[in-house]
């Protein structure tokens, strides 16, 4: 089978276990496409040999009643691996390597799969379009000099180019599903508490939350059904009765109801945008979903409180990186001296940035007027949401407010960045879970996406509405293989 | 509101980042800009909210007090930039 990198994820599942093809054959096919492929510079730190020495282990005794049996797979370069290099996207962690493994990659492993590499991602997952990233830019498989998205541009544009078949990220504000609507792929952020946080080097802790990256909803669930877990490890891991995602997946949401935020309907959205909002609500229409017109009214306010949120939680949790227990060190003339040095030379610009405004909305005089303030208006936010969904099972919004920026295009204004998450970080904010599914294509041809988002541990509902409504989108995405010499 | 060039140092000292002049004028001009974004947040009236401190709505779970991970202390101080036997190494803070 020559195509093999084209595959889905469940055609690969079916062949491996029909013995059609062998973990070997498949794990091979996705480095040799990930070898032709470094243009792109998706990886940070490549494990090409270990892998195929599990995948010929694997082969020797393979246990088919696995869920991923012996399937390759690159994850984003936050979930730490033992043994195995993590770097956050940083200088400050360039040369940390875990003693331990983190839940959801744990999770995947004992499934079968094996890991491949480690995907590139934003410094600490801080940006929108991997930009921030110490280890460089990454290339859209899109079009060149394109962002991929971010945080977890290095693996969207893996998955998009077929150097992995499924991926993970995480999502602090839209750093999962911003990507996948950059690069035509699917993109699940769960519900807060529904996958464990254990061994994902933390950005803000009330928001982070790990989930699936796939071609289509099908492997997504699949992808979802194995990470999301119970564990004690992370106190806010939240013990609820799991789905089986991927068995119970069906196309029938007949009477389900959907909302329509008016908004979501901002200033200075382009036209095709709308006009993709508009084409979901009628495919929405045809799967048999009604359609109900909601408000959530503080929704312009969602950006604002998470740039204090976020940062606050960020300055936080990054105080730990101090030169002293692990990671980098600049020499200094004293004790301080050294810690101001490290964190200055270790960190890259938005990462201090954030730590900077964190810093001061938590300091003394100024928590009340910012931090106590920004969490009275994301229980206000959040309360909006309750409100709608006591009138609709689901809410239906574009991803983005545009389609992929060039590379540079948007590094020198910090709000102008931000303001690419609009969407997406209201769903953190509320702990809901949201995916991303890609909806059609703008004027120059890159993807689009639409998100649906869900009640919480609804998740089984948003990918049932997402899975009926890719058939009748029927989106193809248009990859050209341009950096392959 | 604008945040000056003092304040900047008053925060990179909190933070433990230290910052030259070209560096500190860049951070007040990009702080400033996002605060202007921020202080939209001061239409609203929230004297009456609940401030929201988690979205999981559920109470610290207890478990009982007992070592689960033994004899870490290697893999604690693999990772260390500088060490001395079972130690980290820092500048000398005492003199």
């Amino acid at each position: 089978m020559s195509d093999i990198t084209k595959q889905t994820l469940s055609e690969l599942v079916n062949n491996i276990k029909e013995k059609k093809l062998s973990s070997l054959e498949v794990t091979k096919a996705f480095i040799d496409r990930s070898e032709k492929s470094k243009e792109l510079n998706t990886y940070i730190t490549e494990d090409f040999s270990n892998a195929l020495d599990k995948a010929k282990k694997f082969d020797d005794n393979p246990n088919l009643d696995l869920k991923l049996p012996g399937i390759p797979m690159a994850v984003k370069d936050l979930f730490c691996t033992a043994n195995l290099r993590t770097t956050a996207g940083s200088k400050i962690l360039n040369n940390f390597i875990p003693t331990y493994e983190s839940t959801v990659t744990q999770n995947i492993w004992n499934e079968g799969a094996i890991l491949i590499g480690k995907l590139n991602c934003d410094e600490f997952a801080m940006g929108s379009s991997n930009e921030t990233s110490f280890f460089g830019n990454v290339q859209n498989p899109i079009d060149k000099n394109l962002v991929p998205g971010g945080s977890s541009g290095g693996s969207s544009s893996a998955l998009a180019a077929q150097l992995t078949p499924i991926t993970i990220g995480t999502d602090t504000g839209g750093s999962i599903r911003q990507p996948a609507s950059f690069t035509g792929t699917v993109g699940l952020k769960p519900t807060y508490g529904s996958c464990s946080r254990y061994g994902i080097v933390a950005f803000a802790s009330s928001l982070d939350q790990a989930g699936p990256m796939a071609q289509n909803v099908e492997d997504c669930a699949l992808l979802q059904e194995v990470i999301s877990s119970y564990d004690q490890k992370d106190s806010t891991s939240i013990d609820f009765k799991r789905n089986q995602y991927s068995k119970e997946l069906t196309k029938d949401i007949k009477g389900k109801t959907i909302g329509i935020p008016k908004e979501y309907r901002v200033d200075g959205m382009p036209k095709e945008i709308d006009d993709l909002w508009q084409k979901g609500i009628e495919y929405a229409k045809d799967c048999g979903a009604e359609i109900i017109d909601i408000s959530l009214p503080h929704t312009n306010y969602a950006l604002p409180t998470y740039y204090i949120v976020a940062p606050a939680e960020a300055s936080s949790n990054l105080a730990r990186y101090d030169g002293v227990k692990y990671g980098f060190r600049a020499d200094g003339e004293n004790l301080i001296d050294m810690y101001e040095k490290t964190r200055s030379e270790g960190f890259g610009a938005e990462v201090q940035r954030r730590i900077m405004i964190g810093t001061y909305v938590l300091s003394s005089g100024y928590y009340d007027a910012y931090y106590l303030k920004a969490q009275k208006v994301r229980k206000l936010i959040k309360n909006d949401f309750d409100e709608a969904y006591k009138k609709v099972d689901a809410i239906l919004t574009p991803s983005t407010p545009s389609s992929a920026f060039k590379i540079g295009e948007k590094t020198n204004d910090p709000v102008s960045m931000y303001l690419n998450d609009i969407f997406t970080v209201p769903v953190n904010l509320a702990g809901l879970p949201g995916i991303s599914i890609p909806a059609g294509h703008d004027v120059k041809g890159y993807p689009l996406g639409l998100q649906i988002i869900g009640k919480a541990f609804d998740e089984q509902n948003i990918l049932n509405i997402a899975y009926a409504m890719e058939e009748k989108i029927n989106f193809k995405n248009k990859i050209t293989d341009w950096w392959i010499k | 509101m604008s945040i000056d060039l003092k304040t900047i140092k008053h925060i990179s000292k909190l933070s433990r980042i230290s910052v030259d002049e070209k560096k500190a004028e860049k951070l007040a001009s990009d702080l400033n800009s996002i605060f202007d974004f921020i202080e939209k947040l001061n239409e609203l009236k929230t004297e009456n909210v609940e401030p929201l401190t988690s979205v999981a709505e559920t109470t610290l779970k207890l478990r009982p007090d007992e070592v689960k991970s033994k004899n870490l202390r290697e893999q604690i101080i693999k990772n260390s930039p500088k060490d001395n036997e079972d130690y980290f190494v820092v500048p000398k803070v005492i003199e």
